[in-house]
Parts: C-alpha cells; structure tokens; sequence
C-alpha cells in the first residue's frame, strides 16, 4: 500500500475532511461507551470520594478521604508491593516469552498450540491448580516425602500466602507467557527473515544476530506486550487475594477490604485509594508513550 | 534435539497445575502424604450437576454474558477497527492509547463510580449491568485485533465487487467479512475468554443476584471442598478450550495478533 495514501486518509476519495469524518463516525460508538462506562464511572467514584455525592456525602466538598487514605501507614506498604509484584512478574515473563517465541518460531505447529492450549484457562482455575500443587499438603510436597526429600508437611517451604509471594509470581508466571508469547510469536513471524540472514552471512554470530538483529525489530512488539501485562497484574485482584501474603496487601485487595468493610465510615477511604491507584496507572500508560515516542524519535534520527 | 526438549519441558510445565485438579476432583479425601487417593468417587462430579451446587446456573449465566458480551463488542468493534486499520485521522495515536485505558488501567474506582449509577437506576444485579462492564475491557481488544487486521486488507477487492455490480450489503457478506474473518474469530475468541473468566468486575454489579461460574468457584475457594472446587474448576475450562480448538486456525494468522504488539 503506497505509504503517503496511507498516512494522509487518500485512499477513498481524496477529499481528507471527509474521510476524517468518516473515521470519526466509525469510532464514535466505540469510544462513545469507554468513555461513557469507563470515564464516567471514574467521575462518579471521584464525585464520592471528595464528598459531592454519596451514601454519606453531606455535599461538602472535602478532601478528607485522600488525607485518610494516605495517611494509612498500610498504603505505602501496599503501593510497594503491588509495585514489587507487578515489575518482577513483567520482567520475567518477558524474559522468558522472548525466549520461547524465538523457540517457537522455527519449531513445528504442534509446539506453538501446545503453548497456547493454557491460554484459555481462568485466573481463578490456576488458583486452585497453584494451591493443589505448591500448598504445604500439595502434590509437589507429596511427591517430595516419597522420595525422602521431606519427612513431613511442614519441612515444605510455604509458597502459598508467603511473605515473598512466591506463589502470586509463580501464577502470573505461568498464566501470561503463555499470552506475551503469542504475541512476540506473531510479532516474530511478521518480520522479514532476510535482515537475519543477512547479517548471518556477513559473519555474525547467532548471539549478535539475535541481540543487534532480531531483538530491535521486536522491540515495540514487547514494549506493548509487557505494558499490557504489568498494567494487568498491578491491578489484578484475585490472584493475590488468594494465592498473596496476608500483611502487607497488594493495593486492590486493600481497596476490596476498605470497601467490603461493615463500616460503611471506610467507604470513602476506599473509593479514594481507588482513584489514587487509576492515577498511578494512568502515569504508567503516559510514561509509557513518552517512552515508545522518544524511542521511535531516535530511531529516526539514526 | 535441545529445542524439542526444552519445548516439552515447557509444555510439562503450562500443564502441571491441571494434574492435581483432575486427580482431586475424583477423590474421596486425599490426605497428605499419601501420592494417590485412596478411595476415588464421582460423587463431585454428580454434585456439579445437581441443581443445590447451582454450577450449572452459574455456567448457563456466564454463558449467555459471555456471548451478548461477545456479539456486542463486534459490533461496535467492527466499524471502530475499519477505522483504525484503514484510515488515517488526527489523533490517532491519542485514540490507541485511550483504548488501552481500560485493558491497563485498574478498574476498581470506576467499578465504585458505576456501582453508584446502577443502583440508582435499579439495574444493579441484573445480567444488563453484568454485560455492560465487561464490554470495557472487552471493547479494546476486539478493536485492536480488527485494526489489525484491517490493516492488512485490500479495499481494492471491494472496490472491484462495488464495480462488479454488488450492492453494499453483498460487499460486507461476501468479500469483506470473509476477508477478515481471522480478526473477527480472534477477537471473539479473547472477548468470549475475557468476559468468562472476570470476577472482580462481576462482584460490583451483582448484587449477589448474577452468579457467574468464576463466582461460584470464588466461594467455594473459601471453603474447604477440595474436590468440589476442582471439578468445578475442570468445569469452567471447557467452553474456552473448545473456543480455543474452533479458533486455532485463526491464531496462526499473524495479522489477527501483531495489532496487540503494537499499540
């Protein structure tokens, strides 16, 4: 596709306003109910939080919530938890998705579906598969005392409910290489083989090939990906809730405390940590585009 | 030789957490440390079926939220997509990003905030409500794999069939659809997953009334019925596993992902 008919909207009848506003049309539904569930949702929670509105609200304006919130000693805690949580899996899993996509790509069709057979398992699934299996009564700890590795239950590291959260990283571990690697998959066989082969014959090694070569041209392939998972884990809720530690909390299970709580006082406490954890997410997604766009400036400049 | 061994170990791995829940959900207490139980029974799988366990309430609820959840996000994705994959507008890259919004950011305070409005207008608890927050996340990834796709089409086949002398609506059904029809068994596919295993966005609006599969396995996990848990568990695999079979043809096609590796 001829790249200035794409880049300027000439393809359908030359006339740019016009197929802008054809595209405009197009979009409005979909942004239209985002921004009507997802921003007015935001608004009305922030509506509660600041006391406009609300089961308690007395119409003043108030920013006490936020002074409760952080001064709560456990919010800190919590922030660098979840925060702990959320860079150690994303790191990981896109270590190890790059590996296995490159794996993958010259392996046959039976190993790329294989991989994603776990793809379409539920959160709460692996739950109840990690905890069957690394519990201190699991089947791993079973197989340990048949073979004399442990005498009983209690020799077992606790991985589950730990204080290093083992078993939250190990879930998300295992649930989102399966996902990142679909992806660089596809990113992977989308590139050109030419370039490496190229560099090949010109006597580069494979390490070389793969660092100078393959791995750039992967680039936004796993900025995006892994944007998209650490946005997921550091919000994800179930998972720490059951599989995490108990003190210190992730941030959204504290926020499911504060809110579930019988005290009907804490609400407002709650929703204003949950705004507070929109805000911080939010500053992920601007400070990623910064990212991506400064990257893509130098990349033009070389 | 490598390769095909760290691939299966790989594989070994993705299904080990599978194992215990099979091997539970067929015995009659396994306690630690015996390696297999001692006695084995169908009795959790006749409890899944009977009307008490409401698993199968749950499963025909996630079902039916699954599919409107599904069918509603193609049809706004479908236009929304076209857009993005075929035309340029300013602010296009600020719309990407407005779409990723919900797919990163934590939907907890707007969960709050809607909460606030449905109980208002008493649709609190009603599957309506249900359907209505999962097309937030669901939304954005139906429309990037479109994009993607779209991205990848040729109008020039339409413009052919138009000239041919078929009427829009032929265009649509005969060369368009099945032109893109990878991007559209995709975008199901993670629509369908997405909205059948959330929990945390069904909480909000339920009421307790909606009782999803994921609900129902919620609960249970804090009890104590290892068996039952398991069973119900196998259970919530299937329909996404024989989505995932129905759809793995598509998920070969590169254009249908390379729109999430590029947001």
């Amino acid at each position: 596709m001829p790249f200035a008919e794409r880049r300027w909207g000439l393809r359908h009848d030359g006339s740019g306003l016009l197929t802008h506003w054809r595209a405009y049309l197009l979009l409005l539904p979909v942004t239209g109910i985002i921004g009507l569930l997802f921003g007015g949702g935001l608004v009305m929670a922030f509506l509660q939080s600041i006391g406009a509105i609300g089961l308690l609200g007395s119409g003043q304006i108030s920013l006490t919530a936020y002074q409760t919130a952080l001064a709560n000693p456990e919010f800190l805690r919590s922030l660098t938890l979840s925060v702990y949580i959320a860079i150690v899996a994303t790191g990981l899993s896109t270590v190890f998705s790059i590996g296995l996509a490159i794996l993958l790509r010259t392996a046959g069709r039976w190993a790329s579906f294989a991989c994603q057979v776990t793809l379409p398992i539920p959160h709460l699934v692996g739950i109840v598969g990690v905890l069957l299996l690394l519990s201190p009564s699991g089947l791993i700890s079973r197989w340990l005392y048949m073979l004399g590795g442990i005498q009983s239950d209690q020799d077992f590291p606790l991985l589950v409910n730990d204080t290093a959260n083992i078993g939250v990283l190990l879930h998300f571990l295992w649930k989102e290489i399966p996902f990142m690697t679909l992806i660089l998959l596809a990113v992977l066989r989308g590139i050109n083989p030419a370039y490496e082969m190229q560099a090949r014959a010109l006597g580069a090694s494979p390490w070389q090939c793969f660092w100078h070569v393959t791995l750039p041209m992967m680039k936004s392939g796993i900025f995006s990906s892994s944007l998209i998972v650490f946005g997921y884990i550091f919000a994800s809720f179930e998972v720490p809730f059951l599989l995490g530690s108990t003190r210190p909390r992730t941030l959204p299970v504290l926020i499911y405390r504060a809110f579930t709580d019988s005290d009907l006082t804490r609400r407002p406490e709650a929703i204003a940590l949950g705004i507070i954890l929109s805000a911080l997410s939010m500053l992920i997604v601007v400070a990623y585009s910064w990212l991506v766009s400064r990257n893509y400036q130098s990349m033009s400049r070389v | 030789m490598l390769k095909n061994t760290l691939i299966v170990l790989v594989i070994v791995v993705l299904f080990l957490p599978l194992l215990p829940l099979l091997v539970w959900s067929f015995s009659q207490g396994w306690f630690f440390p015996q390696f297999i139980p001692e006695q084995w029974t169908f009795q959790h799988w006749i409890q899944v079926f009977s009307p008490a366990s409401r698993v199968m309430e749950g499963l025909v609820q996630s079902l039916a939220i699954a599919l409107t959840t599904t069918m509603l996000s193609l049809l706004v994705g479908l236009p929304a997509g076209r857009a993005i994959g075929l035309m340029e507008f300013p602010g296009k890259a600020a719309l990407k990003l407005f779409l990723l919004t919900p797919i990163i950011v934590s939907p907890l305070a707007t969960l709050m905030g809607m909460q606030f409005v449905l109980i208002r207008l008493g649709l609190n608890g009603t599957l309506f409500a249900v359907v209505l927050v999962h097309l937030m996340p669901t939304i954005p990834y139906m429309t990037l794999v479109l994009a993607s796709v779209f991205a990848n089409f040729d109008m020039g086949y339409e413009i052919q069939a138009r000239s041919l002398g078929a009427s829009p609506l032929q265009v649509l059904s005969q060369v368009t659809l099945p032109l893109i029809a990878p991007g559209v068994v995709v975008g199901a596919l993670f629509a369908f997953l997405i909205s059948w295993n959330e929990f945390l966005l069904t909480f909000f609006v339920s009421a307790g009334r909606v009782f999803t599969l994921p609900m129902v396995l919620f609960t249970l996990l804090q009890g104590g019925n290892n068996g039952l848990t398991a069973a119900v568990a196998i259970t919530s695999v299937v329909p996404g596993l024989l989505f995932l079979l129905l759809a793995s043809n598509a998920l070969q096609n590169e254009t249908t992902l390379a729109g999430l590796g590029n947001v």
